[in-house]
């Protein structure tokens, strides 16, 4: 009976052992990396409307994050001001700026400049804020150095994992509650020397939820 | 051809004859390859309707995928309903292949050979349809990978603690050991059909699966190493699937699930429910093939008894359970018990006992052990019957639970029906492809137990 198969046909199950971990290993690899959170969604720098610059505001006048942000305390989310803030200042400075046209613009219409968010989170995870200022979780923990950024970027995964990795092990990041805002806070060991546990400020200390309920409602 | 009180004897041994009537190999070669080389009308006839079921089944996971679970009749006491009553019961019918696979081959009962190939295959498509149901219980089947311990950028881990995940667990491997063995036995007799083939497509299909089987001595020697190692892994998986399939319910709190005694009863309803279900395929496809001989009384009867055995021990565990609640004097327990016989679900638990402790009783008179026809029906019962007990188990307890202003009765709907209608026109549509491409006797195993085999044949010494 001739041969069904040709010779070569031998040598399958050899490149299946040689090369099935292979391809096994990249598969996992490229998971890995290419679908996470952290190559997705890290960077994400979206055009603004309006060329406002964190770097100038925020970081080289060193206006508190919570002038413009001010819901951040006492809300679930940090608003995005209304342009009357913008204005509070712009109506004296820069009033001829073609770059704050669109500010004027909304001011005078009403309508709201569309802003872009960049901080997105799914629609099944509830987050609040308010127990994470509260805590003594600063501003930078998240966003990363705002002050810093001409336009804003996400800094940070916010991933679920990456949630809970400080969910889980909340001590590293916490700072004294006056701090909150500092972009510029040392948060190390030996620069700190921040106990929360001694902190007289602190009314109650933070048990961050690890259950599924605690995000998911 | 055989007396109805003695059967032929195999002349060396002396033990009752498996194969009837004297065929010699070549025979039997050409007895179990025909139906799969020339192919009848006939099969179309069982191909078809097993077509149309399947068509429900894709029908009715569609309409559940695009409403949600919300189209099933569940509610809130009753969160578990037809979804986890088909899953066991299809991962009990499962049992039976393994039983018969490994447990009879390690204990030398050589007339599993004629049934153990289309058992094995049974099981196979049984687990597949069995985990339909959790699958699409989940709601969103596309992350059913969740319950799998993968590392995840959400870190998301299964709950080791839950019986839920060991069953995720005990089915996955029983049907990787399961499949895995069906296969390895299936290699000589794909060799067969590769050399008998005609066409090259056929030569080339059969080739590949054939693993270059040539029946040298050596081939042989892996070939039943690997069989008596495969037997050895599943023997275990026989009593341990179904036992963590009733830790699903045992280890809950609930009166009339949270019992020792479940582990040893799912275990041998299982393998009730499992014969009946070989029974319930091999009685007309003996017929309709012509297998009589292959297949024969003899083989129907030792399934008989074992079904007659383990029937009578689930009996035994329902009684046990009574007896149970009543000597516990927990008073939850045995509300629980006299509700399942004298509630609102009264007449699914009669249907039970009827089906799965009267009929098999039956089997005690011999002329209706070796009567396929009787068999048959008798089978059909059984089968109802173990629908019926994962019913009653899982209903009447969930429907009256600890605080009586939940409680509510269940009853399915057209999209439930839809789902176990469905999941039979998959099993069958499985098994009608199975006995359509591949030998549905072992071939090779069954020439071993013919009495030509034996190289002492009557006279020589």
């Amino acid at each position: 009976m001739p041969a069904i198969f040709p010779r070569w046909t031998n040598k399958i199950p050899l490149a299946i052992g040689v090369l099935g971990p292979l391809v096994g290993s990249f598969v996992i690899f490229a998971i890995w990396y290419w679908w996470s959170p952290l190559y997705t969604d890290v960077g994400y720098r979206p055009k603004q409307p309006v060329p406002f610059s964190h770097a100038l505001h925020a970081g080289d006048m060193g206006m508190d994050c919570r002038y413009c942000h001010n819901t951040v305390e006492r809300a679930a989310y940090a608003a995005i001001p209304p342009t009357q803030t913008c204005m509070n200042c712009h109506s004296q400075v820069k009033t001829e700026s073609p770059r704050l046209g669109p500010v004027r613009t909304s001011f005078e219409t009403g309508d709201s400049i569309p802003w872009v968010k960049v901080h997105m989170l799914p629609d099944y995870v509830f987050f609040d804020h308010r127990p994470h200022l509260s805590a003594g979780v600063g501003c930078v923990s998240c966003h990363g150095r705002i002050d810093n950024m001409v336009v804003v970027e996400q800094a940070q995964p916010l991933s679920m994992g990456w949630c809970l990795d400080c969910h889980r092990d909340p001590d590293s990041s916490l700072r004294p509650l006056d701090e909150v805002t500092n972009m510029n806070w040392d948060a190390s060991p030996e620069a700190a020397q921040y106990d929360f546990t001694k902190d007289p400020d602190r009314k109650r200390m933070p048990s961050p939820p690890v259950h599924c309920s605690g995000c998911h409602r | 051809m055989a007396s109805k009180e003695r059967d032929p004897l195999d002349p060396v041994r002396g033990r009752k004859l498996l194969v009837e009537g004297g065929p010699s190999f070549h025979d039997i070669t050409e007895q179990v390859c025909t139906p799969v080389e020339q192919p009848g009308l006939a099969w179309w006839l069982a191909f078809l309707p097993a077509l149309g079921g399947l068509t429900i089944f894709g029908a009715s996971v569609f309409w559940l995928l695009w409403e949600g679970i919300g189209v099933w009749g569940l509610n809130n006491p009753v969160d578990w309903g037809w979804a986890i009553v088909d899953f066991v019961f299809w991962v009990g019918i499962g049992h039976a292949g393994t039983l018969i696979s490994a447990i009879l081959f390690l204990f030398r009962q050589q007339w599993r050979t004629a049934v153990n190939r289309s058992a094995e295959a049974m099981t196979i498509f049984a687990v597949i349809c069995a985990l339909m149901f959790p699958t699409f219980h989940t709601g969103r089947p596309w992350i059913v990978y969740w319950m799998l311990p993968i590392p995840n950028q959400m870190q998301m881990w299964p709950n080791f603690r839950s019986p839920l995940l060991w069953d995720v667990f005990a089915v996955s491997t029983y049907f990787t050991v399961s499949l895995l063995f069906w296969y390895v036995g299936l290699i000589p007799d794909l060799a067969t059909m590769r050399d008998r083939a005609t066409t090259k497509i056929r030569r080339v299909a059969y080739g590949i699966f054939a693993l270059g089987w040539r029946g040298s001595t050596r081939h042989w020697q892996h070939y039943e190493k690997a069989y008596l190692l495969l037997a050895g892994l599943a023997t275990p998986l026989v009593l341990s699937v179904h036992t963590i399939v009733s830790f699903d319910f045992a280890v809950s709190q609930l009166p009339g699930w949270h019992t020792t005694i479940f582990p040893p009863y799912f275990v041998a309803g299982a393998i009730f429910s499992g014969f009946a279900m070989v029974l319930t395929l091999l009685i007309p496809i003996r017929k309709w093939y012509g297998l009589e001989h292959i297949i024969t009384i003899k083989h129907l009867e030792n399934m008989a008894k074992i079904i007659l055995l383990t029937g009578t021990l689930v009996g035994y565990a329902y009684a046990m359970e009574f007896f149970i609640a009543w000597y516990s004097g927990n008073p939850y327990e045995s509300f629980a018990f006299v509700n399942r016989a004298f509630g609102p679900y009264a007449w699914a638990y009669w249907i039970m006992i009827s089906c799965n402790v009267i009929s098999p009783q039956l089997v005690w008179f011999k002329k209706i052990r070796r009567n396929p026809v009787a068999l048959f029906i008798l089978s059909i019962f059984v089968n109802i019957g173990m629908w019926f007990e994962r019913f009653v188990i899982t209903v009447t307890s969930l429907s009256r639970d600890f605080l009586p202003s939940s409680w509510d009765y269940y009853s399915a709907t057209m999209w439930d029906v839809g789902m176990l209608v469905g999941s039979f026109g998959l099993f069958f549509t499985m098994f009608c492809l199975f006995i359509r491409y591949l030998p549905m006797i072992a071939i090779a195993e069954i020439k071993a137990v013919m009495p030509a085999a034996n190289p002492h044949p009557p006279g020589d010494h």
